[in-house]
């Protein structure tokens, strides 16, 4: 595919992502942080979120299952999945964690798991379209053009 | 490196010396917060340490039980979240307005949460700024021009 095709594919497709709502201007202030003497910041920052939520999925997973539900560490790993989401400006997540936090807060189990399963599903969805759109500034840059981030 | 010069932009501007980069410890129990407020930091030209939470940051500051002779180092600015786990970044505000070598250093607190009877709380015990989560640009901008006017 040609240059310009696939830089106006990049362009298209991240403007899909903000329109719908699964990036949000902080991923915007996320890349304007990205210069030629950190070029792959946006790729690191986002790889480490990736990780840092698989992991707190599995601990709510965890959690979730034992008898006797400690409700205040299950509120702190959505916390922190809350901020580290709107920290990359991942919208979507950061937004079914706050309804996470109040059946936290009401220490009500079946509310919890339903909105794990919310969680799980926008993860998964911003992750596979993160991922996409990283996977076309490769190819934009292995045809010759420089990144678009 | 990025960002723009030291104080280089106005001329009556004497708290800082050309060259002189400030350093910021920043201290956070997140880890991508971490390595956000870290970039933001050093493009702001800013010279940065991180810890991952107040104990870590106490050791460092040198008033901490892990600390050894001679490992203290200055400081310009510390910025701190609120909420974490263990002592709290309230907690760490108190401990080093109450150290006599230290409490001369500016705090700034940053929490996710606009809770006012928090950010009240933080100023009332000294600390320089409250900063809304996520950070930005514009705010590490607007914290690096205080610094700057504090630094006699």
């Amino acid at each position: 595919m040609d240059l310009v095709k696939l830089q106006r594919q990049w362009v298209d497709y991240r403007a899909s992502l903000y329109k719908e709502g699964f990036l949000d201007e902080q991923f915007t202030q996320l890349q304007e942080l990205q210069d030629e003497n950190n070029p792959d910041f946006v790729v690191e920052v986002v790889s480490l979120f990736f990780e840092d939520s698989e992991r707190l999925l599995n601990e709510l997973t965890t959690a979730l299952e034992q008898q006797s539900i400690d409700f205040k560490r299950v509120d702190a790993h959505v916390h922190q999945l809350k901020g580290s989401s709107s920290s990359i400006g991942a919208q979507r997540v950061q937004t079914s964690c706050i309804a996470f936090r109040n059946y936290c807060e009401e220490q009500n189990v079946e509310g919890c798991l339903t909105c794990l399963q919310q969680v799980r599903l926008e993860y998964s969805l911003v992750k596979t379209k993160l991922e996409y759109m990283f996977q076309l500034e490769q190819q934009i840059l292995s045809a010759g053009g420089s990144s678009p981030m | 490196m990025g960002g723009g010069g030291g104080g280089g932009d106005s001329s009556e501007d004497t708290a800082v010396e050309l060259g002189d980069e400030p350093h910021v410890l920043a201290v956070d129990d997140n880890l991508i917060d971490r390595k956000l407020v870290e970039k933001l930091l050093k493009n702001s030209s800013c010279k940065v340490t991180t810890a991952e939470n107040a104990l870590r940051a106490l050791d460092y500051l040198g008033l901490g039980n892990e600390t050894l002779e001679g490992t203290v180092s200055k400081v310009n600015l510390i910025i701190t979240d609120y909420c974490m786990p263990g002592m709290t970044g309230y907690e760490l505000l108190k401990k080093i307005k109450e150290s006599s070598v230290l409490k001369e250093v500016p705090v700034v607190i940053m929490s996710s949460e606009n809770i006012p009877t928090r950010i009240s709380q933080c100023l009332e015990e000294g600390a320089k700024m409250f900063m809304l989560k996520p950070l930005k640009q514009s705010d590490v901008k607007q914290l690096k021009w205080h610094l700057m006017k504090c630094r006699n």
